[in-house]
């Protein structure tokens, strides 16, 4: 008898380990359905498309492609120029990293924002601003006669630029709530001042340099619109190389190799990013960030203060200065001509349809739409993910990454040539563009959602429950109070990084509807003064619009959030 | 009337079993307290009464099986052990969750919670944030939270374990003083023998999740079941010998021992009370080898001469011999405990 009853609470037992399974399954469902569709489904067919040539399938081309030389001097340059910015980042952003996360100082809050507005720029806009600090015409050639956008030194100066953030708040957010104590009971020991940060704080942060290492070669392994503004003919990332091959070449089959490749690379970096993370999530003791700040004393602490701040001014907001300052300074002194011009259908000379002003508005709209997109299907791969589990769940962790590092361009172009039959001709709907821009959004509210919701203690949600709450009803009580903050952030990036996105945006938006970052690379692509000004006009509008977003974020921030972005 | 019924418990964690086919009854208005070291499965206990757990095994509240009956659904109470106040509501909000959860109206709901927070010491405090109180008035807002929707069952994961003696000491007479007006049938768990005797009706110890005794606390206290409730509840003058004629042979010399007791191998042990400490060459020879200072008295380690476990003795402040005398110790049979 006790035995059957026994039996019976067992199989009850497993019964709800079989609902919560099948409970996961339907959360994760709708996002593996929008990633199949709108990402694998496209990447796939382009893939496919490369080597299904008329001789039939032609694996061996990769070897052909790969041994061409322009090809590999694309690839060497990729890699070379990927490492030297996540090195050059490196070095200039990890003594602001200590100095946000240790030292106490008035204006640190505005700094803090400042420093991280690059981060959520479009690539088009931050490299509008570094052709107008050191390109031809720029502010370095009117003082010095000293142009970069030639050399190599404005792409990787632009990918400080834009990463200077992933480093400052992946480590410098660890290193605020690292325990201080820990390295004065080193010194208490006797290690030396040195000794005990290398012994102590120095193997604590290794894994979150690692990781911010990772993902700033990530961004710098794809990058698009810098490289292709910055660049010139001479030098190509694979990314730009795909994109020429596509677009202006028309050779689907290297474009196709190429995409294959930046995919497996950005696949092993993210399973590395992945396996570093996992190390960093090994018990630290953290305590909170405000208590570990102290105020600035000392000659070498004024001076180390004094050197990062000047960096920063320099490094990240001369470029936005100058950005701005270019586009009021019109032939005829300074005014807001190019502003005025923007309103002026016939601007650009005929490249566009509409005047370039009517892009905020499709802009705003497209960002809007791309991010309630981003925030479900984001919100509930991150509800699925909330509980550790099985390599089965850690794999759909990846798979959220991939899109921030598999080419923008392939996805685009993926989009125009299988999304235009029955059942789905989306070719003419301007839902188009929100689904793909949405695709980059969704791991960025995933990021941010995901600690948030595992910090949420679990047995909060029990003592709802014995309270008499259902689980729905739990999860509205306790949860969604506690995260509200979480999702508004979590929307706030998937809007910057909606707004910005150039790489699938510039294939499929339609030439009556361009975006801001479209509009803006349409009009640098010509010659003339007034292009050029409106370019720098439409940008410092774009800046501005990404820059109230994250001030308005940076508000709404918990105060003792440690994300990644 | 049993409120709640266990019928075989068991819970296993992969190869560990962390209850073992327990089976309890709780009577209604009974305040029942298990009582056990960390780890011998007590806040397991509770959280398959209140269906946190999935356990093999009948739960029986009020003679209704809950197997399938999810945890909102079992109007049972809990008070964590770390109380789990909701952080982003305040001190009322936390208090009216639960009715709430059960549909109760605005106004009966804020007259509930007014009442409650007064019961519980704490008036007027429901606009407070809960990061703002003391332990101890987080304590009393837990409680109150857990009482307000009036359950059946009111369940207490070691309800005094991080606060400071004194309040500790004024808590537990205050629950019990509560419970008893309230009428509520209270299932409590805790490390604390002196909690679990100050407050319940009936105690249960447990054992590496094994009922190993359950009786009043005075039964308990005085005739301990085994060696291990013995030791647990600090008697640890442990001794084996063979009863002959009213005394045991022990390596401690002769122990006196109750009248009518089985000849015989035995094991026993003499409360620390029940060791007198007289002169030189009356009684056993012992040397003190430890004086500790208890505030009403003074505990001293005895090294018997003759060998065997260290004595712990109880004895007057005035006249307590110092470390490293010689001393001569005789057995009271009042305190002297046979084991089964």
């Amino acid at each position: 008898m006790t035995a059957r009853a026994g039996d019976g609470a067992q199989s009850r037992a497993a019964g709800t380990g079989v609902r919560a399974t099948a409970a996961r399954l339907a959360l994760m469902a709708l996002p593996l359905a929008f990633f199949g569709l709108f990402f694998a489904y496209p990447v796939a067919a382009i893939v496919g498309r490369g080597f299904d040539t008329d001789a039939g399938w032609e694996p061996g081309r990769i070897g052909e492609v790969l041994g061409r030389p322009d090809i590999a001097g694309v690839l060497w340059f990729t890699t070379w120029q990927a490492l030297a910015s996540t090195a050059l980042t490196l070095v200039i952003a990890l003594p602001g990293a200590y100095v946000f996360a240790r030292f106490d100082f008035p204006g640190k809050q505005l700094l803090r924002a400042v420093v991280t507005v690059p981060f959520v720029l479009p690539t088009v806009v931050v490299g509008s601003a570094f052709l107008a600090l050191v390109g031809r015409g720029g502010l370095l050639d009117e003082l010095w006669g000293v142009r970069l956008d030639t050399s190599v030194w404005a792409i990787l100066l632009a990918h400080v630029f834009f990463n200077y953030a992933v480093v400052v708040r992946t480590v410098g957010g660890l290193w605020a709530q690292l325990d201080p104590r820990q390295e004065e009971a080193a010194r208490v020991l006797g290690a030396s001042r040195f000794g005990a940060w290398r012994r102590v704080t120095l193997p604590a942060l290794g894994p979150a340099v690692a990781a911010a290492a990772l993902m700033v070669f990530l961004f710098t392994f794809s990058s698009f619109g810098v490289v292709q503004i910055l660049g010139g003919p001479a030098y190509a990332t694979l990314e730009v190389e795909v994109y020429r091959q596509t677009a202006q070449l028309l050779d689907l089959p290297t474009a196709a190799v190429l995409t294959m490749v930046q995919f497996a690379a950005v696949g092993l970096i993210l399973a590395v990013h992945a396996a570093t993370v996992r190390r960093r999530e090994t018990a630290l003791r953290l305590v909170d960030p405000a208590l570990t700040a102290r105020r600035v004393h000392g000659a070498g602490q004024r001076a180390l203060l004094g050197g990062v701040l000047l960096t920063v001014a320099v490094l990240i907001v001369l470029p936005l200065g100058v950005l701005v300052e270019r586009s009021f300074d019109t032939p005829a002194g300074y005014g807001a001509a190019y502003y005025r011009a923007l309103q002026d259908e016939g601007a650009g000379g005929g490249t566009f349809l509409v005047p370039p002003l009517e892009a905020i508005g499709n802009s705003l709209e497209y960002a809007l739409a791309a991010t309630g997109i981003a925030l479900v299907v984001g919100g509930l791969a991150a509800a699925a993910l909330t509980r550790r589990a099985g390599p089965l769940v850690r794999g759909f962790d990846a798979l959220l990454m991939l899109p921030l590092g598999v080419s923008a361009v392939t996805v685009g172009f993926g989009f125009l040539i299988t999304l235009d039959e029955p059942p789905l001709d989306l070719r003419t709907s301007w839902i188009l563009v929100p689904l793909a821009q949405a695709l980059v959004g969704v791991p960025f509210v995933v990021r941010t959602m995901l600690p948030v919701l595992r910090a949420v203690d679990g047995r909060l949600r029990e003592a709802a429950a014995v309270l008499g709450a259902s689980p729905l009803r739990a999860w509205r009580e306790v949860d969604l109070p506690l995260v509200r903050r979480a999702l508004l952030v979590a929307a706030g990036f998937a809007f910057a990084v909606s707004l910005g996105e150039f790489g699938a945006t510039v294939f499929i938006a339609r030439p009556d509807r361009p975006t801001l970052p479209v509009a803006v690379a349409r009009l640098l692509g010509r010659a003339g003064e007034l292009n050029y000004g409106q370019a720098m006009a439409l940008s410092t509008i774009l800046m501005g619009v990404c820059a109230v977003s994250l001030l308005v974020l940076e508000r709404l921030r918990p105060e003792r959030s440690s994300g990644e972005f | 009337m049993a409120l709640l019924e266990l019928d075989g418990v068991s819970v296993r964690f992969g190869e560990r079993t962390v209850l073992d086919a327990v089976d309890l009854t709780v009577a209604e208005h009974e305040t029942v307290c298990v009582l056990g070291p960390s780890g011998s499965g007590k806040s397991t206990l509770l959280r398959v009464i209140a269906g946190l757990q999935p356990a093999a095994g009948r739960v029986r509240l009020g003679g209704a099986d809950q197997g399938g009956v999810p945890v909102h659904r079992r109007g049972v109470g809990l008070m964590f052990q770390d109380h789990q106040l909701f952080p982003q509501r305040d001190v009322g909000g936390n208090v009216a969750f639960g009715l709430r959860m059960h549909g109760v109206g605005r106004a009966e709901r804020e007259a509930r919670v007014a009442e409650l927070l007064e019961l519980v010491g704490l008036p007027g405090a429901g606009r407070r944030a809960v990061s703002s109180l003391s332990g101890g008035e987080q304590q009393r807002v837990a409680l109150a939270r857990a009482l307000a929707p009036r359950p059946r069952l009111l369940m207490l994961d070691e309800p005094l374990g991080q606060l400071d003696r004194g309040l500790r000491e004024r808590l537990v007479v205050e629950l019990r003083g509560l419970f008893s007006a309230l009428g509520t049938t209270v299932l409590a768990v805790t490390h604390d023998q002196g909690e679990a005797f100050a407050l319940a009706d009936r105690v249960v110890v447990m054992r590496e999740g094994r009922i190993a005794q359950a009786g009043t606390p005075l039964e308990v206290w005085r005739r301990p079941a085994s060696e291990f409730v013995a030791r647990f509840l600090g008697f640890e003058n442990v001794v084996a010998g063979r009863v002959a004629s009213g005394t045991a042979e022990t390596v401690w010399g002769a122990v006196p021992v109750p009248a009518g007791t089985a000849e015989g191998e035995c094991r026993l042990f003499v409360r620390p009370g029940g060791v007198r400490v007289v002169p030189v060459g009356a009684g056993v020879a012992c040397e003190v080898v430890s004086r500790t200072f208890r505030g009403t008295h003074v505990s001293l380690g005895l090294r018997v001469l003759a060998g065997g476990p260290v004595l712990e003795a109880e004895c007057e402040l005035a006249g307590a011999p110092e470390v490293g005398a010689s001393v001569g110790v005789g057995f009271d049979p009042a305190d002297v405990v046979l084991l089964p």
